[in-house]
């Protein structure tokens, strides 16, 4: 029997660094992609600056619960949320670490806390300045995310981000895609390497 | 639009759903979490020449439903928990007139302000006394976005149809998470109203639609004309069942608990557990006949029933059962959100437990 196709992802960072806005376009890439998604955001009072997450999951089948215990994908775009999250990362997962907030030499328990998981470190505050966009670091962690499990096509992503930004927003479309590329390109450099 | 898949909010959900059941007015209160219902109101009712207006408090918005639904036009409010219990006046009026209309109620946690938290704390003011006196709603308890789509256009016609009020029951986690909807017309039906609405009297003898009745008789009438219309509604009946009926324990639950409830459940049938699956869609009328009838059936069973909530649907799954089997509360108060693993270890243990033993 095949394997089930079923990604269950959370996201974490400040408020403010584009979370939400990269859980939902990673679910409506998922969607265009032909899979069954949802989305939960954080529920309750978030501010900017304080710690903001939510929960995708893709899958091939009906998605029952919104809400993932242990999840075999993390987003981290910083420390107090790598803190949070990698203890319930499941056994095998792998989770996407902004290493710029991320300093593995800062953390003390480091090697307790990854054991058995799989963590890729990439600069994503400074992949997103260099792609010109130090405001999309979300888009540059989502293209390195769909870099490392090609979950959807770029055509895919294009549709999606121009739909997700509709017509107000339209003349974000270059700079967040150009943040994507950028994240998806340092993920393949640094697995073709 | 038709056709098209989306990615919306429960909550937006709902709004696209009214606009298919056609609905023409809206009333209300802002009031987190149901603000993109009069959000996405405000802006396609004008389009659609329909009246959108933010009332100045909840008393007055439903009120405004009341006079909107008098006249015979589709009207629809939404609010959230304490919202809800301000506009209970009100709904005791629209059903004592009986007077269509749609209210959504996105629960939070109470009692009091409560918090913005997901809580299912309503379901007794929702099915039991949504305002004072012998008055119910036809209740609907979506668990998905295509479901409140589909439940929510619905609403419009079996209020007409009932010639009562219609809630829509929703929470926090159902009305804010995201899911793909595709967007089909529903071929929701017009009943006519000129045999009751207030159009204008000319060419005709004036109506008079009241409540207050002070001879004793006609009002013991009243009451037991309502009566009927809530055994008819029992046509409405919808439920979802997963099982053989041989299951020895049985999950019971609705909205957002009905997902990690179904979650739980549909792994431990994989993994060969003897378990089964009961959400009521309809809370008002409750699928009373359909848990009795899976009560009856093979083994003695345990129904677990998971709430968020101190235990309140429990109660009428006792009643269902009439003293067959034994029914289990595992409630949840509001921010205590368990993971589908929580309920997978609540439903074992009464796996590995039979309080029928010896019997």
């Amino acid at each position: 029997m095949e394997k089930e196709i079923r990604y269950e992802i959370i996201l974490s960072g400040f408020g403010g660094q584009g979370i939400l806005f990269a859980g939902n376009l990673l679910a409506l890439c998922g969607m265009y992609q032909g899979f069954n998604v949802s989305f939960l955001p954080v529920y309750g009072p978030e501010m900017r600056g304080g710690t903001c997450h939510c929960t995708v999951i893709i899958s091939q089948r009906e998605i029952a619960s919104p809400l993932v215990r242990e999840p075999g994908y993390l987003i981290i775009l910083n420390l107090p949320s790598f803190l949070k999250f990698i203890p319930r990362l499941k056994s095998g997962g792998l989770a996407l670490v902004n290493s710029d907030l991320v300093r593995i030499e800062d953390i003390s328990e480091y090697e307790a806390l990854s054991v058995g998981k799989r963590v890729v470190s990439l600069p994503l505050n400074t992949l997103a300045e260099k792609a010109g966009a130090s405001m999309a670091v979300n888009l540059c962690a989502l293209g390195a995310f769909n870099g490392l499990l090609e979950l959807f096509s770029e055509d895919t992503f294009k549709e999606a981000l121009k739909e997700f930004l509709g017509k107000e927003k339209a003349h974000l479309f270059e700079v967040n895609l150009r943040a994507y590329e950028m994240g998806y390109r340092a993920v393949r450099e640094l697995h073709s390497g | 639009m038709s056709g098209q898949r989306v990615l919306v909010k429960g909550v937006e959900a709902i709004a696209l759903g009214a606009l298919e059941g056609g609905c023409e007015c809206y009333f209300g209160y802002p009031i987190t979490p149901q603000n993109e219902i009069p959000e996405i109101m405000s802006v396609e009712l004008p389009k659609r020449g329909g009246v959108f207006l933010q009332a100045e408090s909840e008393t007055s918005a439903i009120n405004m439903v009341l006079g909107a639904s008098a006249v015979g036009a589709r009207v629809m409010t939404s609010s959230s928990s304490p919202g809800i219990s301000l506009m209970s006046e009100g709904f005791s009026y629209l059903i004592a007139l009986e007077l269509p209309c749609v209210i959504v109620n996105v629960m939070r946690g109470g009692p009091g302000l409560g918090g913005i938290e997901v809580s299912q704390g309503d379901y007794f003011q929702a099915v039991k006394a949504p305002g004072h006196g012998d008055g119910k709603f036809l209740v609907f308890a979506p668990y998905s976005c295509e479901e409140a789509y589909e439940l929510t256009a619905k609403a419009f016609e079996l209020a007409d149809l009932y010639r009562n009020p219609v809630l829509i029951l929703s929470d926090a986690i159902l009305g804010q998470m995201k899911e793909p909807l595709t967007l089909e017309p529903l071929n929701i039906r017009k009943i006519p109203k000129d045999d009751w609405a207030l159009t204008g009297a000319k060419g005709r003898p004036s109506r008079v639609i009241k409540s207050l009745f002070l001879d004793s008789a006609e009002l013991a009438e009243r009451n037991l004309r309502l009566k009927r219309k809530y055994q008819e509604m029992e046509r409405e009946i919808r439920f979802e069942w997963i099982g053989e009926g041989s299951e020895r324990v049985i999950a019971v639950a609705f909205g957002s608990m009905a997902r990690i409830t179904k979650e739980a459940v549909l792994w431990l049938r994989k993994m060969g557990y003897d378990v089964g699956f009961f959400r009521p869609i309809t809370l008002f009328p409750f699928p009373k006949r359909v848990l009795r009838e899976i009560a009856e059936k093979g083994n003695p069973k345990v129904f677990l029933v998971f709430e968020l909530n101190l235990g309140q649907m429990i109660e009428d799954v006792v009643i269902s059962l009439s003293g067959l089997g034994k029914a289990i509360s595992i409630p949840y108060p509001p921010s205590v959100l368990p993971f589908p693993e929580d309920i997978e270890k609540e439903i074992l243990k009464w796996l590995n437990f039979s309080p029928f033993q010896g019997a």
